[in-house]
């Protein structure tokens, strides 16, 4: 009577030791091409004559990141604070008004054509007028870039994800008599989920970038797009190298974390399972 | 109305597209407790939107829907009835228990009692040992099966499914329709099964409603008299095709009054 079961995968013997070696493994060609590209970077700057102006060496931008690491990491904190203010501000609203939008369709169809087209346009360019509304100098200023920027597309997405629900998983809530408070806490929010992750992704990434490039029209000292734009105007070039480098390592640990948010909050989904499964 | 009426459909009509479309017209239909009936005819028959009337997902232009003695919303608000898609509409967040508990926790069962009957109806459809599988680890089979299971959680009085193997493989096909003859013996519920298969139909109601098109109507009412429990052999037995060929007589002609006849001869 019973369909063919399904093979259930077991951990192979010598298990973890043998899939961490794996994993290392698995990373061998990306670090290979990182030490590659840091080898020819450094011979070419030496064999070409290239302008440290126009370029540093590696090695330069590793010394300065060394000697200068309080002072970066100090900055580099400063401005992660305005990142992740904007980017929990801007998310939380875009979340908000997201359910609001949903739970009462003719409100969308006035506003969301405007979302669409307010997440196409550079809203970066704002940020000298954020200096003005707000105190250039005050982290405010540059949490409202970040939050501006991540609010669309986290909304869009997320109207999106509610929405697109297959009608009849809609028929059978009803047919169980569910109120819509149940069908949005059962059926839509877990249906948004997926598409919630990916605009979060999105955002933390838009919300570094919002808050440094607010912080380049005007800011604090402390703060690393300051310290970034300073450097380089002052021929400090191997100074805002190591900055930028900060700023990345940053943004990359922001992005890695909401991934790993994700990984826990929707460890449902086919995507997510079967990179596990591998 | 006999007391044991569970579905009471008077002078039904429905009209779609701003009165455009008439997909049901004067439908009047009574099924009483523990039959199994089908509806089957041609797409456009309005098979689907009759089932979608008795289950309040839509509501008639004209007539009434009476169930249980009361109105189909009063009935789909008390739980009265189970439904089972073509697709089987599982919620991919959910594990197959946690499916098959959705109904029971907006019915609001407490833990103990949900893990309790979610094991029973598991082992009802012969699924116990995947509770902790997502449904995309299952086959098609498989999920249609949790849906099964899903919709009789509740205990409803009424099972309505629509093509519920209209999407499985022919095989598959055959023994789920075995396996829910032996649920619907073991749960004596009531069961209105919209198909467009004339065997399915046959060898697995007590009732076949045939249906034509443009505009909806019931063409004709074949009772099946087949003895039960049903088994493969019933498939073999001389009734079962004279049944078999009645249901596509009345299919014909209802959906074709010019030539009845030569096109009934032909098959």
């Amino acid at each position: 009577m019973v369909d063919e079961p399904i093979p259930v995968e077991v951990i192979p013997r010598g298990g973890l030791g043998r899939s961490v070696g794996r994993r290392l493994r698995d990373w061998i060609p990306a670090a290979a091409v990182l030490v590659l590209g840091l080898v020819i970077w450094q011979e070419a700057i030496r064999v070409f004559h290239i302008q440290r102006f126009l370029l540093p060496k590696p090695t330069s931008i590793a010394s300065q990141f060394w000697d200068d690491r309080s002072n970066l990491w100090h900055a580099g904190w400063f401005t992660f604070q305005e990142a992740l203010g904007g980017f929990l501000i801007g998310s939380g609203l875009a979340v908000l008004l997201a359910l609001v939008v949903a739970r009462w369709k003719p409100l969308g169809r006035a506003l969301l054509p405007y979302a669409i087209a307010a997440n196409a346009i550079p809203i970066i360019a704002f940020a000298p007028i954020m200096n003005a509304w707000f105190s250039p100098l005050s982290k405010s200023s540059k949490m409202a870039v970040a939050a501006v920027l991540c609010f669309f597309p986290v909304f869009v997405n997320m109207v999106r994800g509610l929405t697109s629900v297959r009608p009849q998983s809609l028929e059978l809530m009803r047919s169980y008599a569910a109120g819509e408070i149940e069908v949005f806490r059962r059926v839509r929010v877990p249906n948004a989920l997926p598409y919630l992750f990916t605009a979060l992704k999105v955002a933390s990434v838009l919300a570094m970038i919002g808050a440094i490039v607010g912080e380049y029209f005007g800011g604090s000292l402390d703060a690393l797009g300051v310290q970034i734009k300073d450097s380089v105007l002052e021929s400090r070039y191997e100074e805002g190298w190591a900055a930028i480098l900060v700023a990345s390592i940053l943004g990359i640990a922001f992005y890695l974390a909401i991934v790993a948010v994700e990984r826990v909050a929707i460890s449902w989904h086919p995507s997510i399972r079967q990179k596990e499964g591998e | 109305m006999s007391a044991n009426e569970v579905v009471r459909v008077e002078g039904v009509s429905k009209r779609f597209a701003r009165g455009a479309v008439t997909a049901l017209q004067s439908i009047d239909l009574s099924i009483v407790e523990g039959e199994f009936v089908s509806l089957i005819g041609p797409s456009g028959c309005g098979k689907s939107t009759l089932l979608r009337l008795i289950g309040d997902l839509t509501e008639p232009t004209e007539g009434t829907v009476t169930v249980n003695g009361k109105s189909a919303r009063r009935a789909r608000v008390d739980r009265d009835y189970g439904i089972v898609f073509q697709d089987a509409v599982l919620y991919d967040w959910r594990t197959v228990a946690k499916n098959v508990a959705l109904p029971l926790e907006l019915a609001g069962w407490g833990r103990a009692q949900r893990a309790e009957r979610v094991r029973e109806m598991l082992r009802l459809v012969e699924l116990d040992g995947f509770e902790s599988h997502h449904p995309w680890e299952l086959s098609g089979g498989m999920q249609q099966r949790v849906s099964i299971a899903r919709a009789l959680s509740f205990s409803p009085s009424i099972l309505l499914m629509d093509e519920p193997f209209g999407a499985l493989d022919e095989m598959t096909r055959e023994r789920l329709n075995s396996e829910l003859l032996r649920i619907w013996e073991t749960t004596g519920s009531t069961v209105v099964f919209v198909t467009h298969s004339i065997a399915e139909a046959v060898f697995l109601s007590t009732r076949v409603v045939v249906m034509s098109p443009r505009p909806g109507r019931i063409a004709n009412v074949v009772p099946i008299d087949l003895a039960q429990p049903r088994t493969a052999a019933t498939r073999e037995d001389p009734r079962y095709f004279e049944l078999v060929t009645r249901v596509r007589e009345a299919l014909h002609i209802g959906s074709d009054r010019e030539e009845p006849l030569a096109r009934a001869v032909e098959r």
